[in-house]
């Protein structure tokens, strides 16, 4: 049945691509409204809500403290998990996070991890002992196409919004929690922008309808000094060596732009 | 990733491993190893073993996730746990189920997906060593595998890295290198039909020095190619001998 | 308007064979006007038309064709039957009994049961549909004895050889009945077991050598020299 739909879906979205316009009225090089609320809940240390177009994405950040890893003993830890919550489309099945939700959570996490985001070397209280855990949990609400742009903007906005508790260590070793909060030590902003090759035309931010129909996605986490920090592609097509560079090319133009419409 | 003070490259720009910084490790690839897959090949990318079975197109089971036009390709990448240092639990770990999926999405372009509707390819790849790169010698070993199985295929698919290492950028990482090093991209290709089919980077890298990481995994698949190519007609040649 | 190969040379899925004024031909595909193999195989040309004789491939059903199956699973109103396909094929059991079937009188199983070898032929078959086989024609159905080698099933044709020259030689010169099912299953029956081995290794020997030139000499050779002892020991007895 969806495949029949999505067969005239797909005559209609390569047709107007090939005119260089698409379904929804932007131009290829479109990214559609972004709306970034933060500080949405209460009980989070950090929390973000994000609407991409009709994408929506909650990220809310717990904070809590834990071991580090053996190999970076005075680093704080960070971890991020997705969840496609059942709400938010009817593909969406309750159960343990499949391959997509999987590839979701590792490809917004090593845009975060790579471009080191977060000072994790101040997230630590006890050398190889005791350090701050950050765990960013992404949670899709709405599914309209680019999770990944969507969750990562999330995730970044939430980090941002990301409060850690004041605290001491007394004589004995023990942790105090003290009154009042420090903002989650940050160093760099990675923004991360998502091309689908469509009809072998490549257009940015696809959305739900777009990426029914494409052959595959090439998402780039640039951050702001113009340096490429992670790259993930997706789908069952390939590219053309010569599309790959034109895609980093728009991503880093599309990266730029964002950061001075977000001021990040 | 950390940066250490020893330097992995020397000054005369000698790795670690005594390579230079173009330069591949020896891959080693034999097809048709295991008797019960449809398809199978063996790979050793330098201290990289890793064996790779196909079965189909047969019957999907569960029959649901049949696709009524088209035919499905699965892919299990798995590390056993005695190929690394520290043994890693045998349950599929996140790393495992996202690289399964981009392992497939790189060999999928290579399939004619439409002839066989309502059937499944299910490719199941071992990793018995690690040591940096298994994602791109699996792919390598599993398109010999899905060829040694008779499904008809567009290209071979062929898969290296390059990144980046003490500032240089380098071809093929080892485990040293990609531990240490700033930036590791993994690569995988077409080669006659010049289209990448798999692509990621992790580390921080300059537009232009992406630009040249790429070329150079490029390169280096191209010459595993070569490899690939006779380690197929290799198992097939013995056929024609007879004639001599 | 070139070509890029040699008559019989050994080719890799995506080998670029030809360019231009070609078309694809079994085992290659054509993109931008450039021909490619599709199959590890020994490509040839037919006129303009390229092809590759796979050395591996599988059995994709076709109407018409004699196969020869294994019975995996007696269903409510037929069988499932294993054809060494990517599909399964149904034999319905109205096809078996020639009469209306009636589930409360008739015990599939006692007909045929799992494990039961068939010689069949595909009656219908297309992309939606998995293949549904018949028996009811002279010299279709239930094998009861004899003995069963697969081979690839590309190699079918070898073994049939120019206008069935090949495996009328073998029938002849070991007295066994031979079915070739299409896909690649082989069942011969034969006076004696040795006769029968006679026939298989025949067989095998085209299987390994079939694109190699003066393979009917050596058959022949191997027939006469396999028959010698076998005569002998049947005059003994």
């Amino acid at each position: 049945m969806s495949s029949l739909v999505t067969k005239v879906k797909l005559k209609q979205i390569e047709q107007l691509v090939e005119k260089g316009r698409r379904f929804d009225d932007r131009g290829l090089m479109d990214t559609r409204e972004i709306k970034i609320e933060q500080g949405v809940i209460e009980k989070a240390e950090g929390s973000a809500r994000v609407f991409l177009g009709k994408t929506e994405v909650l990220v809310g950040v717990k904070v809590e403290t834990g071991e580090p890893f053996p190999d970076t003993p005075n680093d704080g830890v960070m971890t991020v998990n997705a969840e496609l919550v059942p709400l938010a489309h009817p593909d969406f099945e309750p159960g343990p996070p499949d391959e997509k939700s999987i590839e979701l959570a590792r490809v917004v996490d090593r845009g975060i991890r790579e471009s080191h985001a977060i000072s994790t070397e101040k997230l630590c209280i006890e050398a190889g002992k005791k350090v701050f855990v950050v765990f960013v949990d992404v949670y899709v609400l709405n599914h309209d196409g680019n999770l990944i742009d969507a969750s990562a903007l999330a995730a970044m906005a939430a980090l941002m919004n990301t409060k850690i508790p004041n605290y001491e260590i007394k004589d004995d070793g023990e942790l105090k929690i003290k009154q009042g909060y420090t903002p989650l030590p940050m160093k760099s902003h990675p923004i991360t922008v998502t091309i689908g090759k469509i009809n072998n035309k490549l257009v940015v931010d696809p959305g739900q309808e777009e990426e029914s129909v494409m052959d595959s996605r090439i998402t780039f986490a640039i951050n702001e000094d113009g340096n490429i920090c992670a790259i993930q592609k997706g789908g069952s097509s390939f590219f053309k060596p010569q599309q790959i560079l034109e895609a980093s090319k728009i991503a880093l133009d599309k990266v730029a732009e964002l950061r001075k419409k977000l001021n990040w | 990733m950390n940066e250490k003070s020893d330097k992995l490259i020397d000054k005369k720009g000698i790795r670690g491993d005594g390579r230079k910084a173009d330069e591949l490790r020896p891959v080693k690839l034999q097809v048709g190893v295991l008797p019960n897959a449809d398809g199978s090949a063996y790979i050793e990318h330098g201290k990289n073993k890793i064996l790779a079975a196909a079965f189909g197109p047969r019957e999907m089971h569960p029959k649901h996730l049949a696709q009524a036009d088209r035919m499905v390709l699965r892919c299990r990448y798995h590390m056993a746990p005695f190929s690394v240092q520290e043994r890693k639990s045998p349950a599929p770990s996140r790393r495992e189920v996202e690289l399964s999926k981009v392992i497939k999405e790189s060999l999928e372009p290579a399939l004619f997906l439409e002839l066989y509707p309502r059937t499944g390819v299910d490719v199941f790849i071992e990793v018995l060593q690690a040591d940096g790169g298994t994602r791109c010698a699996s792919i390598t070993a599993a398109a010999l595998a899905i060829a040694d199985a008779g499904v008809p295929m567009k290209d071979l698919v062929v898969a290296c890295a390059a990144g980046k290492v003490d500032d240089t950028v380098v071809l093929d990482l080892y485990d040293a290198e990609d531990k240490l090093g700033s930036a590791d991209v993994p690569v995988a290709c077409m080669p006659n039909l010049d289209a990448v089919t798999l692509l990621q980077m992790d580390g921080v890298l300059s537009p232009d020095e992406f630009e040249k990481a790429v070329s150079m995994a490029m390169d280096g698949c191209k010459k595993i190619y070569e490899v690939q190519k006779e380690a197929l007609k290799t198992k097939y040649m013995v056929v024609k001998e007879v004639d001599e | 308007m070139p070509t890029f190969f040699e008559k019989k040379q050994l080719v890799t899925p995506g080998e670029l064979l030809a360019e231009g004024d070609y078309l694809p031909g079994e085992n290659s595909y054509v993109e931008n006007g450039k021909i490619y193999a599709a199959r590890i195989g020994l490509v040839d040309s037919d006129n303009k038309k390229v092809n590759v004789v796979a050395l591996r491939a599988f059995y994709v059903p076709k109407t018409g064709d004699i196969i020869i199956g294994t019975v995996v699973e007696v269903g409510f109103n037929g069988w499932t039957v294993n054809i060494q396909a990517p599909y399964t094929a149904l034999l319905r059991a109205s096809d078996v009994l020639s009469r209306p079937f009636k589930p409360q009188n008739d015990e599939l199983s006692a007909v045929l049961n799992a494990g039961d070898l068939i010689v069949a032929k595909i009656a219908s078959y297309d992309r939606a549909h998995d293949p549904q086989l018949t028996v009811a024609e002279p010299g279709l159905g239930k094998i009861t004895r004899g003995q069963i080698l697969k081979v690839t099933p590309t190699k079918i044709p070898r073994i049939i050889g120019r206008k069935g020259s090949m495996i009328s030689m073998i029938k002849q010169e070991t007295n066994c009945q031979i079915i070739l099912g299409l896909n690649g299953v082989i069942l011969v029956t034969g006076k004696t077991p040795e006769n029968e081995e006679v026939a298989i290794t025949a067989i095998r020997k085209i299987e390994e050598e079939s694109h190699t030139s003066g393979l009917t000499d050596r058959i022949t050779q191997l027939l006469k020299e396999q028959k010698q002892p076998i005569t002998l020991e049947e005059t003994q007895q």
